[in-house]
Order: C-alpha cells, then sequence, then structure tokens
C-alpha cells in the first residue's frame, strides 16, 4: 500500500472536473489560431488541485538525489553546488519576463548581458566570439561540427570528412561527428593514458576535417603534449575542438585558445553552477576563433553604438535553435563569473583540483587508481581486481553508495578502464563531505572481503534498488496509457 | 569462460569460424560477459563490403556501446537478422549468436588459436 500511493503519476491523481488557478487573468484581446490549427479535442492534461500539484513534486523531490541533499561526484559532470544570487538574478523580472518577440529596442538589457556574457566566457577561453543558442553540450558539439565543416566547405575543400577522436572521449564526439555526417577516427591512447602523437601523425591527413578533445581528457590527466597536438592537427589542414566538460580544472588557469583550439563548446550547467541533472535546463556556449566567426547562427547579440542589436554573420548557418538560446541560464553563469571574479574562478579550479587529490589519496591504498600521479579535477578507479577477488563490482559499489546518502560516481566510463568509477568531488564539497565519503569507500571495501552478500543487493533505503535495465534499455514506457 | 577450439579468435574478443570459403564471425563468452547485458546491436547489410580491422558492427549493453571489428577483408554474404530484435541471444549463446558470413575474402589478420585466446584472456582479466 504504502509503495503504490508513492508511485501514482500525475496522470493517475487526476479527478475530472478539479482544477486550479495558476495562470493569472488574460489581459488582452483573446486572438484565435486559424481554424485549421486548431485540434479536434482538448489535451488530455491532468486535472488536479494546487495541493496535489505541490505534494506531487515534493514527493518527486523525496525520492531523488540532488546536490542540495548531498554528495554528488558523478565525474565528468560537474555536479557542483548552483547559487541561490544565480536563481535571484535570473528572477529579475526584467529578465524573466522578456518575450523573445518583442522588439531589440525593448529588451536592452537582455542583450547587453548576452553581449558581456560572450565577453568573460571568450576571456576565459581564449576565443573571439561566442553564441549561446545551443541548448545543452551535445547540441554544442553539433554546432561547433557544424562550423568546421562550414569553413572547410567555403574554402572549396570538401574531400574532409573524417574527425579524429581518441579512445578515451566522451561518447558524444563520435555521435557528433556521425550526426554532422562525418567519420569517426579513433586514435587508442598511449600508456600513460594520452593523446600518442605517433598514432595522431598517422592518422591525419588530406581527409581530416579537425580532432576533438577534452583536455583535462577522461582520466582527469592534463596532455602536456597539447601543443604539439593541435599543431599536427593544423598541420595536416584540420581544426581543433575543444570538449568544454572539464574546463572546471583549467578556467582562469589556462585557456583553449591558447592551447590551439579553434572552436569550443562550454556547459554552462557544470562549469559555471548553474542547475542540471534533472534540473536544468542546459546551455551549450559555443565560442570559436575569429576564422570560424562568420559561420555563426543567426542572430547574434552585438553592441551598435550605444545601443544593442542582432546581427547575422555572412556565412552563417543558420539557425539551431528558435531565438536566443536558454537565456535565463546566461543570466545565472554570468552572476557566477562577476560573483567570483578573475581570482576566484581561478581558485575555484585549483580547489576542484585539490579536493580530488585529497579524495584520491584518502582510498587509493585501497583502490586502484587507473592512471598513476596528480590528477586534475577528477580520479578513476578500476575495481577489476576487486571484483575478481570479491565479486563485487564497480556497479555494486555505485549502488552501495545511495545507502550512505551518497550519489554514485560515473559508472564503467572511460571504456578504457575496466571496472571503472570516476569520481569529481568539485570545489564546493567541504573537507568533512571528502572525509565523510573516503570512510564510506573504505567501509564498502572492507564489507566486501568479510560479507559481500549485501553489497550484491544494495541499495536497501532507496525507493527504487535495481530496476530491469534491460528492459529499460529496450522497452521503455515513457508516455502514460490512459 | 568458455572457448571452443575448434575456433579462431581476434585480439579484439571476436571468434572466426571458417566454413568453406566463407568465414562466420560473433563475439567470445569473454566479451558479453564483459560487456553485460546486450539491448541493441547495428549490423551491416547482406552485399556490404567489409574491412580488415575495421568495425562492421556495433553493440549496445547495459554499460557501453562497443564496435564489433571485422578481422577479414570481404563481402557480406549472409547476416543473422534474428539477434536484431533478439540481441540477448549474444550473452545467453555467444558462439551460436553469429552475427555475420563473409565471402569473396581479400585479405585475412592474423588469428589466435584457443591456446593463445585463453592466455590472451588470462593477461586482461
Amino acid at each position: 500500500m504504502r509503495d503504490q500511493k508513492l508511485q501514482k503519476l500525475i496522470f493517475e491523481k487526476s479527478r475530472e472536473g478539479r482544477g486550479c488557478s495558476l495562470l493569472p487573468a488574460c489581459d488582452v484581446p483573446a486572438a484565435l489560431p486559424d481554424q485549421a490549427l486548431l485540434r479536434q479535442a482538448p489535451p488530455r492534461l491532468p486535472q488536479v488541485a494546487e495541493i496535489d500539484i505541490s505534494r506531487h513534486y515534493t514527493e518527486m523531490q523525496k525520492r531523488t538525489h540532488g546536490v542540495n541533499d548531498g554528495f554528488y561526484p558523478l565525474g565528468s559532470c560537474t555536479m557542483k553546488y548552483n547559487p541561490k544570487l544565480g536563481e535571484e538574478m535570473a528572477a529579475l523580472p526584467g529578465f524573466a519576463g522578456v518575450h523573445p518577440l518583442q522588439p531589440a529596442g525593448t529588451a536592452q538589457g537582455c542583450l547587453e548581458l548576452l553581449c558581456r556574457a560572450e565577453q568573460v566566457l571568450a576571456e576565459i577561453t581564449g576565443m573571439d566570439a561566442m553564441t549561446f543558442q545551443p541548448a545543452a553540450g551535445a547540441h554544442g558539439e553539433y554546432l561547433g561540427l557544424l562550423l568546421i565543416k562550414a569553413y572547410h566547405q567555403a574554402r572549396g575543400d570538401r574531400a574532409r570528412n573524417k574527425i579524429i577522436v581518441p579512445d578515451a572521449a566522451h561518447g558524444t564526439n563520435p555521435a557528433t561527428a556521425t550526426m554532422n555526417g562525418m567519420q569517426t577516427v579513433n586514435i587508442p591512447s598511449n600508456e600513460q593514458g594520452c593523446v600518442d602523437l605517433d598514432k595522431l601523425r598517422a592518422a591525419v591527413g588530406p581527409d581530416t576535417a579537425g580532432l576533438m578533445l577534452t583536455n583535462p581528457n577522461t582520466l582527469g590527466l592534463f596532455d602536456e603534449n597539447i601543443a604539439e597536438i593541435t599543431r599536427i592537427v593544423h598541420e595536416a589542414g584540420g581544426l581543433n575542438y575543444y570538449d568544454g566538460a572539464n574546463l572546471n580544472a583549467i578556467m582562469g588557469i589556462a585557456r583553449p585558445g591558447d592551447m590551439g583550439f579553434d572552436v569550443i563548446h562550454l556547459n554552462l550547467h557544470k562549469s559555471f553552477a548553474t542547475p542540471h541533472g534533472g534540473g536544468g535546463p542546459g546551455s551549450g556556449a559555443v565560442g570559436c576563433k575569429a576564422l570560424l566567426a562568420p559561420f555563426l547562427p543567426l542572430d547574434r547579440p552585438v553592441q551598435q553604438g550605444e545601443a544593442y542589436g542582432f546581427e547575422d554573420p555572412v556565412q552563417s548557418i543558420g539557425r539551431i535553435k528558435a531565438f536566443y538560446g536558454n537565456f535565463l541560464v546566461v543570466v545565472k553563469a554570468l552572476s557566477y563569473v562577476l560573483t567570483l571574479g578573475a581570482e576566484g574562478i581561478r581558485e575555484a579550479a585549483c580547489n576542484a583540483v585539490l579536493n580530488a587529490n585529497y579524495l584520491k589519496n584518502q582510498i587509493n591504498d585501497l583502490y586502484e587508481v587507473a592512471f598513476d600521479g596528480i590528477c586534475m579535477h577528477e580520479f578513476v578507479l578500476s575495481l577489476a581486481e576487486l571484483k575478481k577477488r570479491t565479486g563485487v563490482s564497480a556497479k555494486d559499489v555505485a549502488k552501495a553508495l545511495l545507502d550512505y546518502d551518497i550519489h554514485p560516481p560515473t559508472m564503467y566510463f572511460p571504456l578504457i578502464v575496466e571496472e571503472a568509477l570516476m569520481f569529481e568531488p568539485t570545489e564546493t564539497e567541504p573537507r568533512e563531505m571528502l572525509d565523510y565519503a573516503a570512510q564510506v569507500l573504505r567501509e564498502i571495501h572492507a564489507q566486501a572481503f568479510s560479507d559481500p552478500a549485501p553489497l550484491l543487493n544494495a541499495p536497501l533505503t532507496t525507493p527504487v534498488a535495481r530496476p530491469d535495465e534491460v528492459l529499460a534499455a529496450r522497452s521503455p514506457r515513457l508516455t502514460f496509457e490512459f | 569462460m568458455n572457448i571452443p577450439k575448434e575456433l579462431l579468435y581476434t585480439r579484439d574478443h571476436e571468434w572466426v569460424q571458417e566454413t568453406g570459403d566463407r568465414v562466420r564471425i560473433g563475439i567470445t563468452d569473454f566479451a558479453q560477459d564483459a560487456l553485460g547485458d546486450i539491448v541493441f546491436i547495428n549490423l551491416p547489410e547482406e552485399g556490404d563490403g567489409v574491412r580488415m580491422g575495421e568495425s562492421f558492427a556495433d553493440v549496445e549493453s547495459v554499460k557501453a556501446v562497443s564496435d564489433i571489428y571485422s578481422p577479414v577483408s570481404g563481402r557480406v554474404a549472409a547476416v543473422n537478422a534474428d539477434l536484431l530484435d533478439s540481441p540477448e541471444q549474444i550473452n545467453a549463446d555467444p558462439y551460436g549468436a553469429w552475427m555475420i558470413e563473409v565471402a569473396d575474402i581479400t585479405d585475412r589478420g592474423e588469428l589466435l588459436d584457443a591456446a593463445a585466446y585463453e592466455k590472451l584472456c588470462g593477461e586482461e582479466g
């Protein structure tokens, strides 16, 4: 009975005729759309009272784990705390109430904000121009490769259709190349977990459109050969794309633009502290060097003398999203940058790296770290040996963490590490939380040897323990069946 | 770990069975175990070309998506299309769940016998 109450969907709570008045009364004359566009039957929206809605969302909130609930070391996702100030700024009526179709002359503050955000983020990344249209990271990657493709084609260089991606890359990189109709060339990492220069030299050629790379990479390692890597690609006629997922480790310290990258995406919802992971929405801002700026999406906000307006780049690839992207996310990101300032941004990166190394060094006597040495903002453990000796896998440890109110780290990624667990504590965790997480990981390790059985069934305290992953992947039920 | 004596193997954990002038290709018990439950597979079509060392299919498990590499160059002569609807056969019976048959073979890579492959698995896992 208890379970049934918790599992009710909002549609199941609906009762004919029930409702609430959350929307204000209409204060403009009604305008009916074209008769042909009207739907035949009203949509079957849930009919619930305000108390039902309020309880529904509170209930869901209780059943989940967000960064406001506890430690959330999800590697490559930078689940840092989202300051309340950002929410306050985004709620200012001038930002929250703006309509994308109102004349530019009446939204000067919003345009100025977009221009300032472009300026500060271009400075942090070493880029010349930026767009905020993409809705999130993968969307930004897609735009980034569109720009590279447009650049080559504008020069009549049509043979370049290959994108080089190291085997430690985020899965979105090869997917982005495929979505752009390009071929992925995968190159293996060297023994240090970085790009193998000889393999890269052998892979480039007249068909190379570009390279996609994140630095630090997904193993949490800074590739010291980065200048040589981007030079090899440039000399072959390709361009370099920087996947900004791991920018948190280096912001304010090193700039992708100075490393030889031509185009980047930023996840404002990771590095710049805006909500994500069930919250959001995201923002996959794309920055580029001047040579790619003529291809940027339409409606670029620019300063025109004293005022602000829009400009269409001459060889624009067109539009990649309706209007100007997720504007309020940019408001929060700029609020974050201006709050921290140049010193604060740098300090955030330093503390992110310090926290990752601190946690790693609290547990590396028990757990095997995939690659030795000082890590950047995240590190990867391999639980292959633990699994062999105790039967307890990376997944079991991840599940067991839930019983301690810790969100699992990223599992089974990067693919080149067996039984991988990837931890990214972020800079906003206090030392006590890192000590607690280390203690928990040590307890789980001890239990794996003394009494592994409960770990194989963990978690024991959550509303859902081990859902059927095969069924979820093969036969997902994504809509309510009336 | 099941490693049939009569098959040949690649270092990327595909198995190869010679049947006259064709070869059958699938993935090994070691591979399916490492991947975990397989939920999707993409296969080439009959008549497609495959190149030695290049990917001809990919499988998606609950953990990851992985490319499957061809140990030979040639033409796809048959495809086990049943796998598209029930990829779990690969977990249940990796050596029965062949993926493709290749004919008109022009090039083939170095293959391991069962003993050498068993040694490789020992080193990796």
